[in-house]
């Protein structure tokens, strides 16, 4: 009963806290303390509640008991975000977006190609990721480059059909300009179509960052080495370990954050230009 | 006579639609001298935008011949013979005002050192010195059509090709940048042709002036004016400038009297 009259006190007390700095002065420091002070209420809340009601940590593990794993767990958990994220997530989705990218360029170009390449990376796009992953598995071995051929598929559709809007977003007047000029192929997309089209390419990136960590994890569960996150997901939940899987998951969340973050950074760097940029 | 630097004979242009065959251009005939401020004038659907794209390599005539500096205008384009300024300024928003500038000279492959030179001198030439690092969305309508004029006189074609250039600008920016334009053509020599759909400004700015009408598009007529080449806003309010406006709207009236 106490676990629960605390946890109402720490959620009631964080709220006020909170009002009072989001009605104050605002400042930069502020407006991340203000979600980061969101985000602990809601674990406190958790936190209380787990223990208040008594739930079996194999339903819901407290967050104090996930962070210890976690802490404890460092080695494992690094070895695990290296297989699947660095090896399985990072590589495939630099092949897969570069491919998409080139071949959205190619479609581009040539009307012949738009009608024959988009309808098979729909047909891609289509397939079953779930029935595809372990005959990847089969085809490319255990190791990480069956989990990057999976996440090839899941990625390059969506950055294809971006690209492919993106590069024609040019408007007529722009297009008109580099004819004046006198400008060839390359000039106009190196001058024009590229630029114009980051925007779309960056929708696409950003996209992708999160399908990439998805189709990693869940390629891992088809048949992997003693290692990677959902190798360690898939086994430890038989173990009844759910303290682990959600320390898995911690490290999913921050990696795929972290990872989204840097590409929506990276977009705020390039088109800083575009309305949905500019401040 | 002799410098006829643009020169139509019989053009006509048609564009197959789903309605049936539209002739935006009908049995063109026209010479463009050197050092000419020609406006083209007339109601929307005329053709004289499409006329001066024609001269542009921007639309392709089916009928009829246009040579551009003696050569056909696709050459002339490959040539980089004109400047071209559109209806809007048309600035690449991710590149500064100088960089927009320099755009057509990197294409062109001019050195770098030119390149800045240039840009500093037209960016001067428009009054726009100083705005070099600005981006075009930090700018007025009227600056930005002012830089679009810049960066079609940065590579200095002999011929400046202006379609509505100040359409979407209002009377008080319009009067100032007309001026200009007329202080510009004065020292660069340059043979301008222009589309607008104002009589004020056709007569202003002017030598030559085509009225020209439309369903099918085609000239109604090609006044000359008696205005003398050095002038200021002032002449709008002489005898002169009212008999050639007159002319002007007689000439499109009669236009219209047909359809």
């Amino acid at each position: 009963m106490n676990w629960l009259i605390y946890a109402l006190i720490f959620w009631l007390a964080s709220w006020a806290l909170n009002v009072r700095i989001a009605n104050s002065a605002p400042s930069r420091f502020k407006s991340i303390l203000v979600p980061m002070l969101f985000g602990f209420s809601l674990l406190g809340l958790w936190e209380g509640l787990v223990s208040g009601f008594n739930i079996s940590p194999i339903l819901l593990p407290p967050p104090s008991m996930i962070a210890a794993r976690f802490a404890s767990s460092l080695p494992i958990l690094w070895e695990d975000f290296v297989q699947t994220f660095v090896k399985g997530a990072l590589s495939g989705y630099f092949i897969g977006c570069s491919a998409a990218f080139l071949t959205a360029i190619a479609i581009d170009r040539s009307d012949f190609l738009k009608r024959g390449l988009l309808p098979i990376g729909n047909f891609v796009a289509a397939l079953p990721i779930i029935g595809m992953a372990p005959v990847l598995v089969m085809w490319f071995g255990f190791d990480w480059q069956s989990k990057a051929a999976v996440v090839v598929i899941m990625v390059f559709f969506p950055m294809l059909v971006n690209t492919v809007a993106g590069l024609s977003a040019k408007n007529e007047i722009q297009n008109d300009l580099m004819k004046t000029y006198g400008a060839g192929y390359w000039q106009s997309l190196l001058k024009l179509g590229l630029p114009a089209a980051m925007p779309f390419i960056f929708n696409g990136l950003k996209i992708c960052t999160t399908l990439a960590l998805i189709g990693a994890i869940v390629a891992e569960f088809f048949g992997s080495p003693i290692r990677g996150m959902g190798f360690r997901i898939s086994t430890e939940v038989g173990r009844l370990s759910l303290d682990m899987v959600w320390a898995e998951i911690t490290v999913a969340a921050l990696a795929g954050s972290a990872f989204y973050g840097t590409m929506a950074l990276i977009e705020k760097a390039v088109t800083f230009w575009h309305p949905s940029q500019r401040s | 006579m002799s410098e006829a630097v643009i020169s139509a004979k019989d053009l006509s242009l048609t564009f197959e639609t789903n309605d049936g065959p539209v002739h935006a251009l009908k049995d063109i005939n026209l010479d463009i001298n050197k050092g000419d401020f020609v406006s083209f004038i007339g109601p929307s659907g005329c053709g004289k935008t499409t006329f001066l794209r024609c001269m542009a390599d921007l639309e392709t005539p089916t009928g009829g011949t246009i040579t551009v500096n003696g050569m056909s205008a696709a050459e002339a384009r490959m040539k980089r013979a004109y400047g071209y300024v559109f209806q809007a300024a048309g600035l690449y928003p991710w590149r500064t005002i100088g960089g927009n500038i320099r755009l057509p000279l990197e294409i062109m492959g001019f050195n770098k050192s030119e390149q800045s030179k240039r840009v500093t001198d037209v960016l001067e030439l428009v009054e726009l010195a100083g705005f070099e690092k600005k981006f075009p969305w930090q700018l007025s309508g009227g600056m930005q059509q002012r830089a679009s004029i810049a960066r079609a006189l940065a590579f200095d074609a002999d011929i400046l090709l202006m379609d509505e250039p100040f359409g979407a600008l209002d009377e008080i920016v319009r009067d100032h940048l007309n001026e200009q334009l007329l202080q510009l053509w004065a020292r660069t020599e340059k043979t301008i042709g222009f589309v607008t759909h104002s009589i004020p400004e056709a007569v202003f700015l002017s030598t030559k002036i085509v009225v020209m009408s439309p369903r099918p598009g085609r000239i109604a007529d090609v006044i000359e004016s008696t205005l003398p080449r050095d002038r200021t806003l002032d002449i709008r309010e002489s005898q002169e400038f009212a008999d050639i406006a007159h002319r002007v709207r007689e000439g499109l009236r009669a236009g219209h009297a047909y359809d």
